[in-house]
């Protein structure tokens, strides 16, 4: 009997198609996966550590840079769950809700056209990559209009929002929203008739409901395994509840429903954002609680009693009593938690984030265990990870 | 429901259960450590609680017992949510693992491990997970100097 | 090349004679910068935020490829390294490996607050500043920097080797390059 060896080769942390710094150690039985061990850890920031040294409302750009693809669902978990602690929830502004959930679920899109142009452009198909990435200047183009950055934008603020929207931003919504799903037809009919992508995606990377569930798959890859959860139905948060759309479930299990579910979760944001037009009324933007919220800029630099206001809260923070919370939000990428403490005093105690990636991640071993090494490829594609977020 | 999961379980286990509170709508269970695996096994089983959404560790300094591990769980039915907390001393800290309950515990115990220092009986694969292979210290813990502890702590600002 | 071949056998000190500081030199230094800083192939080596700045800078609004600048998977193919992201002391031993793989003349370009001096991560775990390890030619502040800024300091990179003296010495094996 011949001597049967396995072949141990290295993938990362430098490697295009790992999404960031993952490093893979795979053993191979020739092009059979015998054993995947994910190594990570390459991008840790220290961001927990970090923000139980500064007052709250300065951890908050932190938040940005976790799953730097989708800042403003990051930011919008953080000031719910700093709402939260503080007891402020039900005193937000109806018209920051508004706005918060139109650009969470801009964020969405914008986050899967980023996952859409590097999975497509892993499995082999480039032109994706370049149409995806005009489609998301333009939302990074109304980022810049709302917030002054193309990325990290810091936009929301504990209590409402720093900022009104700008004149003429909701025509740029509009208009965006009008063409999206046209664009979302283009994607669909380059790749999911496309013989190559099918035979790439059909059947690759399977996990049942119940390993799904075991493993704490959340977001898109959970509901491609046919599990009925979206917390923005089914736990709501930001007013979601008057809001009609759908939760994109499918139970083919594989990297195809994954792909399918996330081009229908981009048309059902775009009926939520629709929906948030409609509703958008003149308003305050910031909760009426002096205490905890910044004045608006045109009173800090206008009168000394807004500039005193404003100094205090920056220097001093705010003091939440003592408690703990846990709040979780539907990001792009699953359920975005945030779990916090505070001691009484003006910085957290203790901050975990529960990042999707994370825990999602947790789940390549036992999706590509058996299959081929080009799977591999297919499989971190379809988790959509974002190392940023994975490390902290 | 979830106080009713509270009575269920304080029926169940009645002298491991330390503590319960609610605090904004939250109820949080505080349990003796010795008993969190077949704590966790009952609200997978009895309760519904299939989710584990995140397990973490928090460094109390100075109070004893100086650690919490914290679970926070949910119940993909219900919609519910329930945290249980189990106390752990300064000395040796170890706990027992869940992941033989839930699957999805492996990493994050093995990052309470890490960044915390609580190590987990049983678990299969207690190694460090965002530091270094080689890194002396846990860096979430209080007492852990934010810039490392070979760096000056730089002095002009002011957090 | 008639120069090259009949001077194989010269010494160092031979060959300055022969090239000297005439104007066929600096012609020649000319032809090598210009054709070195119109074909910076960078590594694809995307740390974090800024990685995703860097991409959208290589799509279809930005173009870097009308620059002549390609994106090169292998750091063997590779001219320039651009740093984007934050450095972590975990990290930092692949990115002294890679750097080590490129072929020479290489440069690196420090892509943002944390790889210009750490950024916002004052921690335990961030390394602060990509400079103590390599030697940064351009820095490019930001965080992210928008594409505007990487194209502009990619642009310096150019201006930068163009300034740059005796390569076409220094690739006959005559002395040093003169950095610019």
């Amino acid at each position: 009997m011949a001597k049967k060896e396995t072949m141990t080769i290295n993938m990362g942390p430098q490697h295009p198609s790992t999404h960031g710094v993952l490093q893979l150690v795979l053993e191979l039985d020739g092009e059979t996966v015998v054993n995947a061990v994910p190594h990570i850890g390459f991008l840790h920031r220290g961001v927990e550590k970090l923000a139980e040294n500064r007052s709250y409302h300065r951890a908050l750009p932190l938040t940005d840079r976790l799953d730097y693809l989708a800042p403003m669902s990051n930011n919008l978990g953080y000031v719910l769950t700093v709402e939260k602690l503080l007891g402020i929830t039900d005193q937000i502004p109806e018209r920051a809700k508004v706005v918060r959930v139109m650009m969470a679920e801009l964020t969405r899109i914008k986050s899967h056209l980023v996952w859409l142009a590097t999975h497509a452009l892993d499995i082999g198909a480039m032109t994706v990559f370049l149409y995806c990435f005009r489609e998301r200047e333009q939302i990074m183009d109304m980022y810049e209009k709302l917030s002054g950055a193309r990325m990290t934008s810091n936009y929301f603020r504990v209590g409402g929002l720093s900022l009104d929207l700008p004149e003429g931003f909701v025509d740029d919504v509009t208009s965006f929203i009008d063409d999206m799903p046209g664009h979302l037809d283009t994607y669909e009919g380059l790749l999911t008739g496309n013989k190559i992508w099918q035979k790439r995606t059909v059947g690759v990377a399977p996990i049942s409901a119940e390993d799904a569930i075991d493993i704490g798959l959340t977001g898109p890859a959970l509901r491609g395994s046919g599990v009925d959860w979206d917390l923005r139905r089914d736990n709501p948060y930001s007013g979601y509840e008057d809001y009609d759309f759908e939760v994109i479930t499918r139970d083919g299990c594989d990297t195809f429903d994954r792909y399918k579910n996330r081009l229908d979760e981009m048309r059902e944001s775009c009926k939520i954002i629709r929906q948030a037009v409609d509703k958008l009324q003149p308003g305050p933007i910031l909760a009426d609680v002096p205490d905890v919220c910044l004045p608006p800029k045109k009173d800090v630099v206008n009168s000394i009693e807004g500039l005193i206001h404003q100094f205090k809260i920056i220097t001093e923070g705010f003091k939440p009593e003592p408690g703990e919370v846990y709040q979780g939000v539907e990001a792009p990428k699953g359920e975005l938690g945030y779990y916090m403490i505070s001691d009484g005093s003006a910085n957290p105690f203790r901050m975990k984030i529960r990042p999707p990636s994370f825990v999602n991640l947790q789940a390549l071993p036992k999706m590509v265990e058996g299959k081929l090494l080009a799977d591999v490829i297919a499989a971190i594609g379809t988790l959509d990870i974002v190392l940023g977020e994975i490390d902290r | 429901m979830s106080q009713a999961v509270v009575a269920k379980l304080r029926e169940a286990f009645s002298a491991d259960v330390l503590d319960v509170k609610e605090y904004r709508g939250e109820v949080t269970v505080t349990v003796k450590k010795e008993e969190i695996v077949a704590i966790c096994q009952f609200l997978k089983d009895e309760a519904g609680y299939n989710f584990l959404c995140d397990l973490c560790g928090v460094d109390y300094l100075g109070q004893q017992p100086r650690f919490m591990v914290v679970y926070n769980l949910y119940n993909i039915t219900t919609k519910e949510r329930l945290r249980v907390k189990v106390p752990v001393e300064e000395e040796n800290p170890r706990v027992d693992t869940v992941s033989t309950v839930w699957s999805t515990a492996n990493w994050p115990e093995r990052e309470c491990w890490d960044l915390m220092g609580i190590s987990f009986n049983n678990h299969p694969d207690l190694r460090r997970i965002l530091m270094a292979e080689g890194w002396v210290g846990h860096p979430l813990r209080k007492d852990y100097p934010l810039q490392g502890p070979d760096r000056e702590p730089y002095q002009g600002r002011l957090s | 090349m008639g120069v090259t071949q009949g001077a194989e056998k010269a010494s160092g000190a031979e060959y300055s004679k022969v090239l000297g500081n005439n104007v066929l030199t600096t012609s020649l230094d000319l032809v090598v910068n210009w054709s070195r800083s119109r074909s910076l192939w960078p590594m694809t080596f995307g740390l974090a935020c800024c990685a995703i700045e860097m991409m959208a800078t290589g799509a279809a609004r930005f173009d870097l490829d009308r620059m002549g600048v390609l994106f090169r998977a292998s750091p063997r193919q590779a001219d320039v390294i651009i740093i984007a992201g934050t450095v972590t002391h975990k990290m930092l031993p692949v990115i002294k490996v890679v750097y080590e793989q490129m072929p020479e003349p290489k440069y690196v370009v420090a892509m943002g607050a944390c790889a210009s001096s750490g950024g916002v991560f004052d921690t335990y775990s961030v390394v602060q500043g990509i400079d103590q390890e390599l030697p940064v030619d351009v820095y490019v502040p930001g965080c992210p920097p928008r594409p505007e800024a990487l194209l502009y300091g990619l642009i310096k990179l150019q201006e930068k080797i163009m300034r740059e003296r005796n390569t076409f010495g220094a690739a006959i094996g005559a002395g040093d390059v003169i950095p610019g």
